[in-house]
């Protein structure tokens, strides 16, 4: 079986899996990793977003072998170590706004709103409202109103 | 029996607040609640059953006999455990649990460990989550534990400074007295703790004494959640249980007939198992992607399904012809109409899954459970296995809007386990959870409103709806009290329909009545069941009596609901939203009213039904109107974390704008359509309204009612009552876009779609 190697939350791991298993399967159901969560499985409820190389990415719809040994794959367990503390901003602006009811989509939610932050910021600009609609991340407690606040918190403090 | 307490036992209000407890023989300080009274039966003779005794009175009384069973435990490390016999399935029960005992014991809430009982069949009817009945429920049990614990400190650390009772104090979890370094309550718990199982009688904290019930707290798992610690089912690591899915028929509950290419499957990447089961055929592997590849290798021959060739057209027709005459028309005038309300998911964003391992005349559980009891049940009756035999862990659920009060995927589970031999992990895709799951029914609402001056003279509402099983305990519980409560020998349905529904306004002669067609689809009560169809029904048409009345809508309400409490949630959304503002031409304003679990709410939206907001495009979505506004009150009685019921109030709201504007499932030829998120169109963030103001009322009944589910009727209601005011046409199918098909099936066969291999493509 093929080896595939390459960097989680700041480790490099190695995997014998095939090609084409997606790695979203290859965190959760090998590695053990089990901060991004499947809603779908097909790119469209977005639980399962993590970052690659820094950005948002959906690894249930990456397959392994796309993935090389340098590339940087953090999940949410990671997140806190890109910025050296703790908890990452972000994550203190979600418990400050109590953002979780159930918690299942709030992995991939905060993956989400790092990720554009950073690209708004890379923009020049900052979050706008239509940014903030833009989001697709579901989220079937309906804490949306509360993401919205927390991400302009968060923001304000990365 | 002894008497801890310290003031005397006295009349009136302590005498309400006064009652029996135990003291646990253990090695550590383990009290528990004794229940000696009955909660007050008074309430005036009235045709409506809701009057005297409401579904939340009965759960309660259900709850009595065996609340002695709950137990605050100290721990040496100073923390304090409960094992809470419910489900967190987001809701915030552990938080508010905490919070009561944090309370009478006067520990701080970081010391609470609120942990989720495995299934306790002793407990009888007292392990059920839903109706909004937990905090009603559990609210004086959980308070007498705790404040028994507090007393036993107390003694505890008098006796060992060599003080007099009234010298120590409990505060922060540390036990002072004057001249001596604290103890904390750790160091106390062996020494507090009872050789003997004693009975104890404790005096309540009083209201004006609570310093956290009723303050705004954050959620005890908070932190879990945003670093991904929260462990739900499929995060467990249990030994063996490896990824299971089953590949499941074309048409609802369709049945397998052959499989023609097990042996290959088995050979495929991965997998170790393939095998029939009553639902379809289960295959195991190493991932959950190789399942995915062997489900959709699968061929397999099935039979028809429970609701062969059935689209919605012929579902309404069977509606149309179950339902009750209205009777004669009046000859007043009257507002005469009937609603439609389409299929609805009520699938949460964790799909149904569940972990088993089944060996050796034994059986081990792990799932999201709301009545884990009787799942308990039905699992060791399908295993062929006595209940003592099966372990039931409840785990922390991924939402759950009614679908935890069954336990399909545990079912599943087992069967699997026992015929393989093997530990399962066993999960259904997002595709299974939309077109197999449990659906809230379709129905028709058919409402005649008689009128005449100003005066409404009758209200009568036929409700006539596809079955909603009710199969997971709450039936058994009603059959267990049906000679306790007001409504004689009715369905298990329709006990629940009468003790649910209210009329809150002075409408005349009201009544209300349900009849169920058609057993063929997989269905469950829904968030906030028969109330949000209902109270959308009903508002609408009170919206139109007013019109016909000249009246508006606001103040016609505001001059037929029948409590103060009704009027004050009713006002405040009125005058926090500026009801009556002027608004351009196609936006409105609705606003709605909705009372149950001895709540009360009120919601007053506004919707923007311009072009240019209906035309928004974004892709692979239904944008539609858009609520640009939202002001919610609600009255609990008491609010025991005002934080916690703003969150369950914006979930309503998300509920209630999805269930009229956008969500729904479409059934075609035994099947439905949808099988994604981008299929069924739940609110995404570019449908939630930008401007949302939510009001707690301060305590007035001053005990909790229900809310996790409060917020969704008149949510759904206003949304609908701005719509017609917005378009000048009063909707009657709901959700509004039901009619337009927004996106492209996916097929039927393979059941489940192949995750995609682009994602590389959409970094960003
Ligand atoms: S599981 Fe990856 S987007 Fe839904
Ligand atoms: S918090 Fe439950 S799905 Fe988002």
């Amino acid at each position: 079986m093929p080896k595939h190697t390459f960097r989680l939350n700041g480790r490099q791991v190695a995997v014998d899996v095939a090609d084409d298993v997606r790695l979203l399967w290859v965190l959760r159901d090998l590695l053990g990793v089990t901060g991004p969560k499947y809603g779908c499985g097909i790119n469209v409820c977005k639980a399962c977003t993590s970052h690659l190389n820094g950005k948002a990415f959906n690894p249930c719809a990456v397959p392994v072998k796309d993935i090389g040994p340098t590339d940087e794959v953090t999940t949410i367990e990671g997140l806190p170590d890109t910025v050296g503390r703790s908890l990452h901003p972000m994550q203190e602006a979600w418990i400050e706004r109590d953002v979780a009811q159930c918690g299942y989509c709030q992995p991939g939610q905060i993956m989400t709103a790092v990720a554009l932050v950073r690209r708004v910021a890379a923009e020049g600009r900052s979050i706008t409202d239509e940014d903030l609609d833009g989001i697709r991340n579901i989220c079937r407690c309906g804490t949306y109103s509360r993401i919205r606040d927390a991400i302009r918190s968060g923001a304000a403090e990365m | 029996m002894t008497d801890e307490d310290l003031p005397p036992p006295a009349a009136g209000g302590f005498g309400r607040r006064r009652f029996l407890g135990y003291v646990l023989a253990a090695t550590t300080l383990t009290t528990a609640a004794k229940l000696s009274i009955a909660p007050s039966a008074e309430g005036i003779v009235s045709p409506q059953p809701t009057d005297f005794l409401d579904l939340n009175d009965l759960m309660t009384v259900a709850a009595l006999p065996t609340s002695h069973l709950i137990t605050v435990n100290v721990n040496t490390d100073g923390t304090v455990s409960f094992a809470l016999p419910r489900a967190e399935v987001g809701q915030g029960i552990t938080t508010s649990t905490a919070m009561l005992i944090a309370e009478e014991m006067d520990v701080p809430l970081d010391r609470l460990r609120v942990t989720l009982a495995d299934a306790r069949p002793e407990l009888l009817f007292n392990q059920l989550t839903g109706g909004s009945n937990t905090t009603i429920a559990t609210f004086t049990p959980i308070r007498v534990a705790a404040a028994i614990a507090r007393l036993r400190l107390l003694a505890a650390a008098a006796a060992e400074l060599g003080v007099a009772r009234s010298d120590v104090t409990l505060r922060g979890g540390v036990v002072t007295a004057p001249g001596h370094t604290g103890l904390d309550i750790g160091e106390l718990a062996a020494k507090a703790a009872s050789s003997r199982t004693e009975e104890v009688r404790v005096t309540l904290k009083g209201r004006e004494d609570f310093t956290v019930i009723g303050t705004a707290r954050n959620r005890v798992d908070a932190l879990a959640a945003v670093t991904g610690r929260k462990t739900f089912a499929m995060d467990l690591q249990v030994p063996d249980a490896k990824p299971t899915m089953v590949c499941r028929p074309p048409t609802i509950n369709g049945t397998v007939r052959s499989v023609a290419n097990a042996a290959t499957v088995r050979a495929m990447p991965g997998v170790t198992d393939v095998v029939t089961i009553a639902t379809g055929v289960a295959v195991r592997a190493e991932t959950f992607g190789q399942c995915i590849d062997a489900v959709r290798a699968l061929q397999v021959s099935w039979g028809p399904g429970t609701a062969e060739g059935k689209s919605d057209d012929d579902v309404i027709a069977e509606l149309r012809r179950a339902e009750l005459p209205m009777g004669l028309p009046p000859l007043t005038p009257t507002v005469d109409t009937r609603f439609t309300f389409h299929f609805r998911s009520n699938s949460a964003l964790e799909t149904n899954c569940a972990i088993a391992d089944v060996s050796g005349g034994r059986a081990e559980i792990w799932s999201s459970l709301k009545s884990p009891i009787v799942a308990k049940q039905k699992i060791a009756a399908k295993l062929g296995l006595p209940v003592s035999a099966v372990t039931v862990h409840v785990t922390e659920g991924g939402g759950s809007f009614g679908r935890r009060l069954f336990f399909d995927a545990a079912l599943e589970a087992a069967e699997v386990s026992k015929k393989i031999g093997k530990p399962v992990k066993l999960m259904w895709h997002r595709a299974d959870d939309s077109r197999q799951g449990r659906t809230h029914p379709m129905a028709l609402s058919r409402v005649r409103a008689t009128y005449l001056g100003s005066s409404v003279l009758g209200f009568k509402q036929v409700h006539t709806s596809v079955a909603t099983d009710l199969g997971h305990g709450l039936g058994e519980m009603i059959t267990a009290l049906a000679a306790s409560i007001p409504v004689g020998d009715l369905a298990f349905s329709e006990t629940f329909f009468q003790l649910s529904q209210t009329m809150p306004y002075d409408f005349g002669v009201s009544n209300r009545v349900l009849n169920e067609t058609d057993k063929g689809f997989n269905t469950g009560s829904m968030r906030n069941v028969y109330s949000p169809d209902m109270t959308c029904a009903r508002e609408l048409v009170v919206d139109r009596v007013a019109s016909r009345m000249r009246k508006d809508p606001y103040q016609f309400r505001r001059g037929s609901l029948r409590s103060d409490r009704a009027r004050a949630v009713l006002d405040k959304v009125a005058e926090a939203g500026s009801w009556g503002r002027r608004l351009p031409a196609g936006v409105a304003q609705g606003i709605a009213f909705h009372d149950e679990y001895r709540s009360m709410s009120a919601v007053l939206v506004e919707l923007d039904c311009r072009p240019e907001a209906v035309g928004r495009t974004i892709r692979d979505a239904v944008t539609g109107p858009r609520v640009t506004k939202a002001v919610i009150a609600a009255d609990v009685g008491l609010a025991v974390n005002p934080r916690g019921l703003e969150a369950q109030m914006m979930g309503c709201l998300m509920d209630g704008i999805a269930l009229a504007l956008t969500s729904s499932l479409h059934l075609r030829d035994g099947h439905f359509l949808e099988a994604s998120w981008d299929n069924y169109f739940y609110t995404r963030q570019w449908n939630t309204p930008p401007d949302l103001q939510i009001f707690v009322m301060p305590p007035t009944t001053g005990d909790p009612g229900g809310a996790g589910e409060l917020g969704v009727a008149a949510s759904m209601a206003a949304v609908a009552c701005a719509y017609g005011r917005a378009t000048g046409t009063m909707p009657t199918t709901f959700p509004i876009n039901h009619g337009v098909l927004s996106f492209e099936p996916k097929p039927t066969v393979p059941p489940i779609p192949q995750s995609p291999t682009d994602g590389l493509q959409h970094v960003r």
